[in-house]
């Protein structure tokens, strides 16, 4: 997977839980949070979405991680890759 | 010191033949139901009654992902019937608003939907959702509807039952009484066909319809009736102290005249024809008035062979032969049983009667049970009549909750 793919996937995230968010100019450097409206309820879905569909864990400790879609794509496209070379 | 006269200025409903007033009146004096097959887990097509409201009229569609049915119906409501009283809701002191809802139950859809979740990982409970507990408090309807009104009065539900609808509003009038809020916003609502149990439940129970045509399913008083068609829906009310209506030029539905609520003490199951005259009596009195002076008796039967024969029963031992001027109908005929939300919905239907003049009939009666041939049962067509000045509205509910409501035409 790419950094670019791995970004797909956390944007197809949001695109579920947080259905009225226009998310066609969003910048992948800036904190999501600053650009959308996500409270911490909204980052526990991404992690719990996360698990769900594509088996991979976030621990509590590396939430911050999550922060915007670089750092997403920065601390999961080596979990995804990890993921895959196991399966 | 005389209480307060309490009187209902906003109604706001969702029913699963109408989500407003004028159309929710309009299909119960067409003799339009709204009854239909829907997919229920683990059991497949069932009967029931389903609102058609739209959710994003009042909620973004995050609200409605993140919130429960209950609570969307909740906000519909509310909104609606906030609408609907005239009020200036920018200027409304929000401290002063009062939610009250009553509910049948809560929390059972959620937890339904959570446990088939992690069943589809193996049981797993970590992927159990973070919103389970927000979402299954007893308050969840009502408290999101304080966030999305952005009430920061008193929001709770009150737990009742099937009589929990007239329940909403009789506390509503209490907490008006005394002083502790300035408006209510109060009804019943319920999300009941979201869950498998209560069908699962009732069909154990021997207590739940069927019917080849849906629209003839929830047939009350019928020989051929045969059960229960669960429904959900919504109605909430705005009440006032008739001062603060008059002084802003409201407009007023209805006039609260008494009420009574009682338990039978019997069994958890069985409704109990005693209980329910003592509570339809003290009612009557509560109100200052005779059986006599009741014009519209609106029953809560749900249509199990049984209860209904029961209900009649108290109504007989009630109004007997001497009340020529009481007309008694039922509205589940249509709308299946709302559960929480039926004693609120269907005194909503009955209201208009006031200005029409019209009783709403029992529909679906093809075949009269002669143990529920009561006098002055308005059957299959609606009856005009001379005069409505009072509606009696039952709903009971089970371990044998017992409510009567009455509300009068207003007169200044």
């Amino acid at each position: 997977m790419t950094k670019d793919e791995c970004k797909k996937v956390v944007v197809d995230i949001i695109a579920d839980i947080a259905p009225d968010e226009d998310l066609s100019n969003l910048k992948p450097e800036v904190r999501l949070r600053d650009q959308l409206q996500l409270d911490s309820m909204d980052f526990l879905d991404i992690v719990m979405e996360l698990r769900k569909r594509h088996g991979i864990e976030v621990p509590e400790a590396d939430y911050i991680q999550l922060a915007s879609l670089d750092s997403c794509a920065e601390y999961l496209t080596p979990k995804f890759n990890a993921l895959a070379a196991k399966r | 010191m005389k209480p307060s006269r309490i009187v209902i200025t906003g109604i706001g409903l969702t029913a699963p033949n109408g989500d407003s007033l004028a159309q929710f009146r309009q299909n119960l004096l067409n003799g339009v139901a709204g009854i239909e097959r829907m997919e229920i887990r683990y059991m497949g097509s069932q009967l029931a009654g389903v609102c058609h409201y739209d959710p994003l009229r009042y909620q973004t569609k995050k609200e409605v992902r993140v919130g429960t049915r209950a609570g969307s119906i909740s906000i519909y409501c509310a909104r609606e019937a906030v609408k609907d009283s005239g009020l200036d809701w920018a200027a409304q002191a929000k401290d002063r608003v009062g939610i009250y809802i009553g509910c049948t139950e809560h929390g059972n859809v959620e937890t339904e939907n959570e446990i088939y979740n992690i069943s589809q990982f193996a049981y797993d409970t970590k992927y159990w959702s973070h919103y389970h507990n927000p979402r299954t408090v007893a308050n969840n309807p009502a408290g999101e509807a304080s966030l999305n009104l952005g009430v920061t009065g008193p929001a709770y539900t009150i737990g009742a039952a099937c009589a929990a609808g007239n329940l909403g509003l009789i506390h509503a009038t209490q907490m008006l009484r005394l002083g502790e809020v300035d408006l209510a916003i109060c009804g019943g609502i319920s999300e009941s066909i979201r869950t498998f149990g209560i069908f699962a439940g009732f069909k154990s129970q021997n207590a739940l319809a069927t019917h080849a045509d849906p629209l003839k399913a929830s047939r009350p008083f019928d020989k051929a009736r045969n059960g229960i068609v669960v429904s959900e829906g919504g109605c909430l009310y705005t009440l006032e102290r008739l001062e603060d209506a008059q002084a802003r030029g409201a407009k007023i539905y209805a006039e609260i005249a008494g009420y009574h609520v009682n338990s039978d003490a019997s069994d958890y199951v069985l409704p109990n024809p005693v209980r329910q005259a003592e509570c339809i009596r003290a009612a009557v009195r509560h109100a200052g008035l005779t059986p006599r002076d009741i014009h519209i008796v609106n029953t809560h039967a749900t249509a199990t062979p049984l209860g209904d024969i029961q209900e009649c029963e108290a109504i007989r031992a009630v109004f007997g032969e001497g009340c020529p001027d009481t007309h008694i109908n039922n509205t589940k005929s249509y709308i299946g049983h709302c559960m929480g939300a039926a004693g609120a919905l269907e005194l909503a239907g009955n209201l208009p009667s006031f200005t029409d003049l019209t009783v709403h009939p029992t529909i679906n009666v093809d075949d009269l049970d002669p143990a529920c041939a009561l006098p002055g049962l308005v059957l299959n067509h609606p009856r005009k009549v001379a005069k409505v000045d009072t509606i009696l509205n039952n709903s009971f509910g089970m371990l044998g909750i017992n409510s009567t409501l009455i509300v009068k035409r207003f007169l200044p």
